[in-house]
């Protein structure tokens, strides 16, 4: 295998559909060793992207690199280097565990005489040593997680594709799942995880956003939370909830006003000079304030202000 | 709210067992009109088995089931007229278009021509999906899918809601969406009880219920929660998270500690105490970080602790 180290290069990648263009000249490069998170809504493009870089599509044009394999001219090499996991179709449930793990290893052509070291391995990795003879569809979910990542990696690719991963699983499986995922990064195996399940973006080192064919986002989880969002984001506790939004929605400055549980978020462009503003302006028609700060938005607040933004400048072009 | 305050589902001891497992563990609530209740928890944490229970499909071993008044076990039909089931796939039919699902919904339910006409057009502007009336539901998007759903199932104007993880799935602006709907459909009084296994929906609600293999782990408003919490939790963010990771794992005062993309998060017996001593440790041993700050505990946290401590208040 060709040495280097960026593990997925991307370079103005395109795939079209007659007309509809699904994935539109994106850039992106995935380290060694790196957990690298790709999100995007339905539709956006995301799974186009992922089947290219599996080998399973040909690119219209530009160039991806997984593993060292172009995806478009060595689909073969790029499939023999990757696993592929997601939560829902990986394991046959009416097999036992030991059986799904040699179905796999054979999917995956593992050499015979690695075969017994490597099956030792993965049962000692997903913890389920001297459970070889349990019917899969009998264990309970972070269990079957853990083999399914394990039936994934049995021919040590050096990249791994993760849908949805933990999705639904308890959270302390899920931690234990990560540490899992992070200690693999750290033994050099890069992971890349398509998911929007935010609690999922943050164990990623690096996301990208993808709206509508093209890459919106960039960086760390941190660096999205501070850096991306249009405006700030403000936390507002009143009564009556129901009169305050209507109230400011009509407020030039106030981007977006929406209900979240008990309480109000608002969409300003600059919380200091809002906040006292909207205090009058709410004082003024009768409605009680108990709250109003500025606060850290979180990723989905993120990954909304980003993909509905566009849309709708884009629906303002004529 | 025009309503009075009253309990428009009450849950009464609500057992469920199913062979090897117990999956509903006297499990009490109730939901008053014009609230959102979110029932919480993971995948077999007992959010379905409830909800079926409540819609009258699956009789209780024990307990009882109330809703709009009337006894689920005792009068199915009257409590079936008054609720709107929805479950996590909800019936579609993928060869007939929008409008052809919808106008199935309302026949089913007796709606007439001229009601359904009007509460189907401001229920698809709602949904934000007028222009896909003639579209066929098998070409919808998930997150669509979903919407035309809860479409259906609002059509006959049912004063009480059951949704099983509506937005398992659905991309986050849909899911904002969906929850624009919810909180329109309260605002005219209807009580809707909604599970989901993201514990950070679980914000979005007035009240939720924390479930937990079958128990019922907290029962209140999410700032109630947090408010009761006695622990504090901090965000490091750090370029290199691993090396953090190894300086404090064994460090005085932390009960838990998550390796995060860039960082980690951590929750402590005392912030204000712990964040000056972790900051003086990781400078001591020269490593890089950007700032530790006190964050308010998410719902995953709590549901954390309280497993990890095994506490459980039975509401």
């Amino acid at each position: 295998m060709p040495e280097q180290s960026n593990s997925v290069v991307v370079e103005s990648l395109v795939k079209r559909f007659g007309d509809f263009v699904a994935v539109d000249h994106i850039d992106l490069e995935v380290r060694k060793g790196e957990v690298f998170g790709f999100l995007g809504p339905n539709g956006a493009g995301k799974s186009t992207t992922i089947r290219m870089l599996c080998g399973l599509l040909k690119p219209t044009s530009g160039r991806a690199q997984v593993a060292g394999y172009d995806v478009g001219r060595k689909p073969e090499a790029v499939r023999q280097n990757i696993g592929y996991m997601s939560q829902k179709f990986s394991l046959y449930n009416d097999l036992k565990v030991i059986e799904n793990i040699r179905l796999f290893a054979g999917l995956y052509s593992v050499p015979a005489r690695e075969l017994q070291s490597r099956i030792e391995w993965a049962l000692t990795m997903a913890n389920l040593k001297g459970q070889e003879n349990l019917i899969t569809g009998t264990l309970p979910g972070g269990w079957k997680q853990r083999l399914a990542l394990g039936c994934a990696v049995l021919h040590k690719p050096p990249v791994i594709f993760l849908d949805e991963p933990t999705s639904g699983v308890d959270p302390i499986t899920r931690r234990q799942f990560w540490d899992l995922i992070h200690q693999m990064a750290e033994e050099g195996v890069t992971v890349f995880v398509t998911t929007h399940y935010m609690e999922e973006a943050e164990y990623c080192n690096r996301l990208a956003l993808i709206f509508r064919g093209k890459l919106v986002a960039l960086g760390t989880p941190s660096e999205l939370k501070h850096g991306s969002m249009k405006g700030d984001l403000l936390l507002v506790e009143c009564e009556p909830l129901g009169d305050a939004v209507e109230a400011l929605q009509s407020v030039p400055d106030v981007m977006d006003a929406a209900v979240f549980g008990n309480s109000l978020h608002l969409v300003v462009r600059d919380a200091e000079a809002a906040i006292p503003q909207l205090q009058t302006y709410l004082a003024g028609r009768g409605i009680a304030l108990t709250r109003m700060e500025k606060i850290r938005p979180s990723l989905e607040d993120v990954f909304v202000s980003l993909t509905t933004g566009r849309e709708a400048a884009e629906e303002r072009k004529p | 709210m025009t309503e009075p305050l009253q309990s428009a589902i009450v849950a009464q001891g609500l057992t469920k067992s199913f062979p090897g497992v117990r999956a509903v563990d006297a499990l009490s609530f109730d939901v008053r009109a014009g609230e959102i209740f979110g029932l919480v928890g993971p995948d077999g944490a007992g959010k379905t088995t409830t909800l079926r229970m409540l819609a009258g499909i699956m009789p209780p071993d024990a307990g009882k089931a109330t809703v709009a008044g009337f006894d689920v076990a005792r009068d199915p039909e009257g409590a079936k007229h008054a609720l709107s089931y929805m479950p996590q796939r909800f019936g579609l039919y993928e060869d007939l278009t929008v409008d052809e699902n919808i106008r199935f919904y309302a026949d089913l339910f007796g709606v007439k021509t001229a009601e359904r006409n009007t509460r189907s057009t401001e229920l698809l502007v709602a949904a934000g999906m007028s222009e896909f009336r003639k579209r066929l539901a098998g070409k919808l998007s998930g997150g669509m899918k979903q919407k035309l759903g809860l479409v259906c199932a609002l059509i006959h104007r049912p004063k009480v809601i059951l949704l099983d993880e509506p937005t398992t799935g659905v991309d986050p602006v849909s899911r904002r969406d969906f929850w624009r709907i919810l909180y329109e459909l309260v605002a005219e009084g209807v009580a809707i009880l909604t599970s989901t296994a993201y514990l950070d929906e679980a914000e979005r609600c007035h009240r939720v219920a924390l479930l937990h293999q079958g128990n019922l782990l907290f029962c209140d408003m999410p700032a109630n929660l947090k408010a009761k919490f006695g622990k504090g939790v901090l965000s490091i963010t750090a370029p290199e998270p691993r090396r953090l990771r190894t300086e404090l794992e064994h460090a005085e005062g932390i009960s838990s500690l998550l390796l995060t993309g860039d960082g980690l998060h951590l929750v402590v017996d005392d912030a204000h105490r712990r964040i000056p001593e972790f900051e003086a440790r990781l400078r001591r041993a020269n490593i890089p970080f950007d700032a530790i700050l006190e964050v308010a505990p998410s719902i995953e946290d709590l549901f954390v602790d309280a497993v990890e401590t095994g506490a459980s208040q039975h509401a």
